[in-house]
């Protein structure tokens, strides 16, 4: 499994209702569904991807996010997914919004551009990184809103939305103390456990 | 005929005929007192009897889905590329049911039948029958050919609205709901192009208020007329373009294609006779259809489709009324269909998912317009073999 999602399903309660907001092939979806026996849904706009989710029993709606979340209910999850896939919407912002009316929580996970990676390689070849895990040029990156770890604090400052958790890893989903220390620096991927403020 | 029949093919099947002599009540609150529904199946019932699949058919479908009723017949059932060994309802893993829906023309019980109150044609008198009213009598052919459940019920267009009907009535009795191409209701442009069609039957002099068998006549101009129309609904303006016109000269085609104006005879007329390949292709179309139709029917399947909506009885919410369906859902929509459109399927798919219902929905690429649910688009055939073979191991896990 994805380094990311094998740490995100530790969030997910049994018996929950999830929705997938970018599901891919619908393993994660489909690992929920069989070992904490979650209600899930998965929105995904690629044939392939959904087609595997057909066969391995995940439902799969073909819908694009950029287009809105308006056909889904307030609270009608517990919790809704965005893994890797936040720096591809158009409007990152507003999406994160229509998670947390629709779920009673988010989980958001993102390549951090943060990463030390990424500044050394702006730093000192003075052009947009390029590498194993981000592996697009400028122009045809589907990668459109790159942030870093402090952005998405901010963000969620400014949107008065709760951090319930936060956790950031390396490619190979490996934490440590210094990562634990220096999220922003050295945390490859970033992966966030929201909710509203209700306080 | 055929030369050989397919070793893809379900091959020779013999249409079985259900008489049923418990009355049923109709919508419209008339009775039925008996009827016969002709029905073919396709594949064996598993011994625990987990693997049937009901096939609800469209405005002109019947019950001959898949294989040959003869050596001699040319064309195999009307969905033959999709039901058969290893196809995408696959006849050595399910066991498939097609029948012709009460009010048709195939063989069971309609307005071409005789009326055992009068002996004489039934005609006008054959009660307006609605998508409740065909799935109330599936139900009972069901019963009869001892089906606890169906693994899955599945339909395009019309046959879609029979699916959705079945997830809302009986939702108990199946496990799948896999509707193809449909809507949760007629819009008034589909009403509007439905009431041309049955215009255009009711006022051909031969239509004889609806008494032609009696009187020995047959309304063949009127139904030809509304089956033209009904096809260019069924098809799309590129599909169209490129059925049409093919013979564009090479220097058009690299700059722009000639919109579908393919001649018959290479030059035009300047009368009023047939001039455009597409004119001459509704012309045959038309022709065709009017000889194996019975007017009748047509009139009571176009009546169905716009009576259909579900939400009567829940104050015009789909959603409410999708609030006991557990069975899951598929529903898959074509891009280039306007008749029922994408954005149908979607008002579909959204009440599911306002009902907490556990659905899939699938947007297919495809210039065939609404016509695309009955041909053989790669994507959407995968996806149909796919979550079917997902309901087999489903079966197989739960026998174990």
């Amino acid at each position: 499994m994805r380094p990311d999602l094998e740490i995100i399903q530790q969030w997910i309660q049994p018996n929950s209702k999830v929705l997938d907001l970018g599901c891919g092939d619908g393993s994660l979806l489909h690992y929920l569904q069989a070992t904490k026996n979650v209600h899930g849904i998965g929105l995904e706009i690629d044939a392939e991807n959904i087609q595997h989710c057909l066969e391995n029993g995940t439902n799969v709606i073909e819908q694009n996010l950029d287009k809105g979340l308006s056909n889904f209910r307030s609270e009608s999850f517990d919790t809704v997914l965005l893994a890797q896939t936040l720096q591809a919407l158009s409007k990152p912002d507003h999406l994160i919004d229509e998670m947390l009316r629709i779920g009673k929580n988010g989980i958001v996970t993102f390549p951090n551009f943060g990463n030390w990676k990424s500044r050394l390689y702006l730093a000192s070849r003075g052009r947009m990184p390029v590498s194993k895990f981000i592996p697009h040029s400028w122009y045809n990156t589907p990668n459109i809103h790159f942030c870093t770890v402090k952005d998405f604090d901010a963000l969620c400052a400014e949107k008065n939305i709760k951090i319930l958790a936060r956790t950031v890893v390396d490619l190979e989903h490996q934490g440590s103390w210094y990562m634990r220390a220096w999220p922003n620096l050295l945390g490859e991927i970033a992966i966030y456990h929201i909710s509203k403020n209700t306080d | 005929m055929t030369d050989s029949i397919p070793t893809d093919s379900v091959g020779l099947v013999k249409p079985q005929v259900y008489k049923f002599d418990e009355p049923l009540t109709l919508r419209s609150g008339k009775v039925l007192p008996e009827y016969e529904l002709v029905v073919e199946t396709y594949g064996t019932l598993n011994s625990k009897k987990t693997n049937a699949v009901l096939i609800c058919h469209a405005l002109s479908g019947d019950h001959h889905a898949a294989g040959y009723n003869s050596e001699a017949d040319t064309k195999p059932g009307w969905w033959d590329h999709c039901i058969g060994p290893g196809k995408a309802i696959d006849t050595n893993l399910f066991y498939v049911v097609s029948l012709n829906n009460l009010g048709g023309c195939a063989g069971s019980t309609g307005p071409a039948s005789i009326n055992p109150e009068t002996s004489k044609y039934y005609g006008p008198d054959f009660p307006v029958v609605t998508v409740r009213d065909w799935v109330n009598s599936q139900l009972r052919l069901m019963d009869r050919m001892q089906i606890p459940e169906w693994a899955a019920v599945v339909g395009g267009s019309l046959g879609g609205m029979q699916v959705l009907r079945w997830a809302i009535s009986y939702p108990e009795r199946m496990r799948h709901a896999i509707c193809i191409a449909a809507a949760p209701k007629l819009s008034a442009q589909n009403i509007a192009f439905n009431e041309v069609a049955r215009h255009s039957i009711t006022s051909d002099a031969n239509f004889r208020e609806g008494r032609y068998l009696e009187e020995g006549t047959y309304p063949k101009q009127g139904l030809m007329l509304a089956r033209m129309v009904g096809h260019i609904t069924y098809l799309s303006d590129s599909a169209m373009r490129a059925k049409f016109g093919k013979s564009a000269p090479d220097f058009e085609q690299e700059t722009s294609e000639n919109f579908g104006r393919d001649l018959r005879s290479g030059k035009l007329s300047f009368g009023f006779d047939v001039d455009f390949q597409v004119e001459s292709y509704l012309h045959y179309q038309g022709e065709r259809f009017s000889e194996n139709f019975d007017a009748n029917t047509y009139l009571l399947m176009t009546k169905a489709l716009d009576y259909f909506d579900p939400t009567v009885d829940f104050e015009g919410d789909l959603s409410k009324a999708f609030e006991n369906s557990d069975c899951k859902f598929l529903l898959m929509s074509f891009s280039t269909d306007w008749r029922f459109p994408p954005e149908r399927s979607r008002e579909i798919v959204n009440d599911l998912l306002k009902a907490g219902r556990e659905v899939s929905y699938l947007e297919i690429e495809a210039d065939q317009g609404h016509d695309a649910f009955l041909l053989p688009i790669p994507r959407y055939v995968k996806a149909l073999s796919g979550y079917l073979q997902r309901v087999h191991q489903e079966n197989e896990s739960n026998a174990s």
